[in-house]
């Protein structure tokens, strides 16, 4: 077990090196000036040369690039032509609260989805199984962007049920101030037993959460049902039958047992594109996570920040799919023997 | 060698597992299996013998009331000492599947979860059959030990231990249920012809020692010679012969039964 | 991407009786299968289904700036009072055209060095599969996003940078696939007899590698859709005047919610499209992957 972690990680490293120059190439492939985006619309000539020279722009890619990487290795991701701050730290400001998203959303996924997806398989082909099959094919469908903007306006603005934007009611900071500790407020108001605080964040979280998890959701549904009647086949199971065994532990212990290795690969997979999907989410719900900073960058061509927030969801995303090559091999023994 | 009933077709009261005019249909098409009389004794093995798609895993199947997981639906009556099963409510049934009537099939690497400790499994069947946690444990160990497997091998997975070793262990999950009837599917037709022989000194064991009832499935006419008290010949879903084995072997009644016995490979004789 | 490559890769050739039988069991094939007909009518015949063509290039209309639905325009109009059905209508020919050439340029690039990987094996396979790892090391929205964002905003740009995210997948794709076509008895018996490589490439593997592509390319078509339209909300992609549907419904978050018909039927129209080709791509997948026919 020990030897195959230590393969994995090491993979993982050449990954995340591959990742890195990758990201560099793409990010210098720009036809707008940095420089000039840097110094201002008013700037002079003389000024954006000067500028050229201070950004080290002026040096050759290869030069770039290593001094680059070099930075890298000392926690210094370049500086965001925009804010005029390290970018490192503007993504540790942002991170937290995307993370709290992605992460609550992935749950929800998964609560809503294995449930379904066994539901789903235990009557293949009934009324159930294909209801349950198209709505996951719809959720498989549906534009992020425009389902956070439809439900902010049934739920928001018609109803009147949830909170349109931000994290917590901001009125609450003046009555019961949170102290940020970990940066999710949810986290932090638990931690300091800050109930109203704890209730309002928590209302807050609702509706991004549920756009963010509807796309996991239904690739969940999908891929258990079709782990799960594979699986139903197998000899193993008719051995289980034989036992004894009633048709619901059948399912949920030993097909899905077996579902669960692909399951944790698709849910891997999930976070990255969740992450993604945050920068088309958060702005409408004015979330102050890395996806309105992506969003940002974006707009003002801020070369250093794109690149910043690039590495990081990349890395997070091999890091993500490491954990759960890991978890697999600990599941499987066969994994662990290849 | 058991003092079991006589030659077929004679009913009597002390047969334990009582099969008569079964008839299997699979999806629409007509009747696929229909055996008028089979039985099977107290402490007796029952060959079951013919070739491949004469409907003998379809008859396993059908007494484990597990026909309908592959479409086929079931006339006739099957009792277990006296209790009628066909048409029986689906609880009662699962009591019956693993505890009262066990089953080994083919190819013992497929027969476990392949993801599951084989002792897991054991002790899963055995609690979901009524045993406390410790006792569970206990059982399963105990049986592991009866079928000459250190308990420690309960531990592995099946990807870690041998096709002999997994069919013993699925052979020890029906000792540690205490289950009454053994259905055995082809459980050596996968295995070398030395760990063959160690399956069915231990089939012999349950039978003498458990009192045990085996329907030993083959198309291997030499192994059921070797092994069974009785045997029942069976072709196109139907019974043509059946009886004591070496009355059934050395004088055949069926034309089918002679055939057979032609393709038997027969070694020279020494001397 | 829509599904993980982890899904698709047992498709068989279909035989003939499966295909018949399956298309009237499969509802999803039917009803994907006739959304698609549907959507592909209308983009043929936009100029005659649209009440005015006018509306989905330069056309403004300043007296009916922002109208609610009503009869003389059914979705409605925009900020600049072009009637909404209209360029919803003529959007149909915007992003299926974009999803298909995305997905011609990812198999033109992906399927050549699938096969020669899955095929000649050695450095070169190690090569290309480690540059394929890094590149599928992304989330492939992100480095489309990232490629996009540094090249001119256009439908070009989005189109060349999610093919280029897309290629990796199905370099690894055929590559599995190719790999064990290589071992079959046959294509060894052909390198035994001295047939060209070239030759054993493209009579053997290749004809045998792109089954999973059957697959898998109508399937991703949803994705791309998804991902196009995304990129254009965001503002790297189309640009005004292109009647896009992810344009408009950017264009129209500034009106929302009072004016919500800007955003409403564009997305809606997104959402139907990727709903369609989804349905299709997995009733077709349930056709022709023998494993799986559960209805």
């Amino acid at each position: 077990m020990l030897v195959f972690v230590a393969r994995r990680i090491s993979l993982a490293i050449l990954v995340i090196a591959g990742v890195i120059v990758v990201t560099f190439v793409v990010a210098h492939v720009v036809p707008g000036d940095p420089a000039a985006t840097w110094a201002g619309p008013h700037a002079t000539a003389a000024q954006i040369t000067q500028a050229r020279r201070f950004l080290g722009l002026n040096r050759p890619l290869p030069v770039q690039l290593v001094s680059y990487l070099g930075g890298i290795a000392a926690g210094n991701l370049g500086t965001s032509i925009h804010t005029h701050r390290p970018v490192l730290s503007d993504i540790a400001t942002a991170a937290p609260a995307t993370l709290e998203l992605v992460i609550t959303a992935l749950l929800l996924a998964i609560t809503f989805g294995v449930p379904l997806g066994l539901a789903s398989a235990r009557r293949p082909g009934r009324p159930a199984d294909q209801v349950i099959r198209a709505g996951s094919i719809l959720a498989a469908s549906m534009p992020v962007f425009w389902m956070a903007l439809i439900l902010q306006l049934i739920f928001s603005q018609r109803l009147h049920v949830l909170p349109a934007a931000g994290q917590y009611s901001p009125g609450l900071l003046f009555t019961h101030p949170l102290l940020k500790r970990t940066g999710s407020p949810v986290i932090d108001a638990l931690i300091a037993g800050n109930w109203p605080m704890l209730g309002s964040s928590l209302t807050h979280l609702i509706l991004p959460v549920v756009v963010v998890a509807a796309f996991p959701a239904g690739l969940i549904a999908r891929l258990v049902r079709a782990q799960v009647l594979d699986t139903i086949g197998d000899m193993h199971i008719l051995n289980a039958r034989a036992l004894g065994f009633g048709e619901r532990q059948i399912f949920s212990r030993f097909a899905m047992k077996q579902a669960w290795i692909p399951v944790s690969a698709e849910v891997a997979l999930l976070f990255g594109y969740s992450l993604v999907n945050t920068f088309l989410v958060e702005s409408t719900f004015d979330w102050p996570g890395l996806g309105s900073y992506a969003a940002a960058s974006t707009t003002t061509l801020d070369t250093p920040a794109i690149l910043g927030v690039t590495l990081f969801v990349a890395i997070a995303y091999v890091l993500a799919n490491l954990a759960v090559d890991i978890v697999q091999a600990a599941i499987d023994p066969r994994i662990r023997l290849r | 060698m058991s003092t079991g009933p006589a030659d077929t077709g004679r009913p009597t009261d002390t047969a334990r597992l009582a099969i008569s005019d079964l008839k299997i249909s699979l999806g629409h098409r007509e009747v696929v299996v229909s055996i008028t009389d089979l039985r099977l004794d107290h402490a007796e093995i029952v060959g079951l013998a013919g070739e491949s798609g004469s409907g003998k895993s379809l008859t396993t199947l059908a007494i484990l009331g597990l026909a309908h997981t592959i479409g086929a639906s079931v006339s006739g009556s099957i009792m277990l000492d006296g209790r009628e099963l066909t048409g029986l409510a689906p609880q009662a049934l699962r009591e019956i599947r693993g505890r009262r009537i066990a089953a080994i099939f083919q190819s013992p690497s497929t027969a476990f979860s392949p993801v599951h400790r084989v002792g897991t499994v054991m002790t899963m069947a055995l609690r979901w059959h009524g045993s406390a946690r410790s006792e569970a444990a206990d059982r399963a160990a105990q049986a592991m030990r009866q079928v000459m497997l250190s308990p420690d091998l309960m531990r592995r997975y099946p990807s870690q231990l041998s096709g002999g070793q997994l069919q013993r262990v699925a052979i020890a999950l029906a000792v540690a249920l205490r289950a009454e009837v053994l259905l055995a599917d082809e459980p050596t037709s996968a295995l070398d012809v030395t760990v063959q022989a160690e399956v069915l000194d231990l089939l012999r064991d349950l039978r003498d020692c458990d009192g045990m009832s085996v329907l030993f499935i083959s198309h291997d006419l030499a192994v059921v010679a070797e092994l069974c008290d009785r045997v029942a010949v069976m072709r196109q879903g139907m019974i043509v012969e059946q009886g004591q084995t070496s009355r059934v072997l050395s004088a055949p009644a069926s034309p089918y039964t002679a055939e057979l016995l032609e393709s038997v490979p027969k070694l020279p004789s020494r001397g | 991407m829509i599904e993980s490559p982890l899904a698709p890769s047992r498709a068989a050739v279909p035989r003939g009786q499966v295909l018949r039988r399956g298309l009237l069991a499969n509802p999803l094939l039917l009803v994907g299968g006739g959304l698609v007909l549907l959507i592909a009518i209308v983009a043929i015949f936009a100029p005659l289904l649209a009440p005015l063509p006018g509306d989905a290039g330069t056309a403004t209309h300043p007296f009916t700036v922002l109208q609610p639905p009503s009869a003389a325009h059914l979705f409605g109009a925009d900020q600049v009072g072009r009637d909404i059905l209209s360029r919803v209508i003529y959007g149909t020919r915007v992003s299926p055209v974009i999803a298909a050439v995305v997905l011609v340029i990812a198999c033109a690039i992906g399927v050549p060095l699938g096969v020669v990987a899955g095929y000649l094996g050695g450095w070169l396979d190690e090569l290309i599969m480690r540059v394929t790892d890094v590149f599928l090391a992304f989330p492939p929205l992100l480095l489309a996003l990232a490629l996009a964002a540094v090249l001119p905003a256009s439908l070009t740009s989005v189109t060349i940078a999610i093919a280029a995210a897309w290629w990796p997948w199905y370099t690894r794709l055929i590559r599995g696939q190719a790999a064990s076509v290589a071992g079959r008895p046959h294509v060894e018996a052909c390198q035994v007899l001295g047939v060209s490589r070239f030759r054993i490439i493209f009579r053997h593997i290749l004809p045998n590698s792109i089954t999973p592509l059957l697959v898998q390319v109508p399937l991703d078509v949803g994705g791309v859709i998804l991902t196009a339209s995304a990129l254009s909300f965001l503002g790297l992609g189309a640009q005004d005047p292109v009647p896009d549907w992810g344009l408009m419904t950017a264009e129209g978050q500034s009106y929302f919610t009072p004016d919500w018909w800007l955003v409403v039927f564009p997305g809606l129209a997104i959402l139907l499209t990727a709903f369609a080709f989804n349905l299709l791509g997995d009733g077709l997948r349930d056709l022709l992957d023998p494993r799986r026919s559960f209805t």
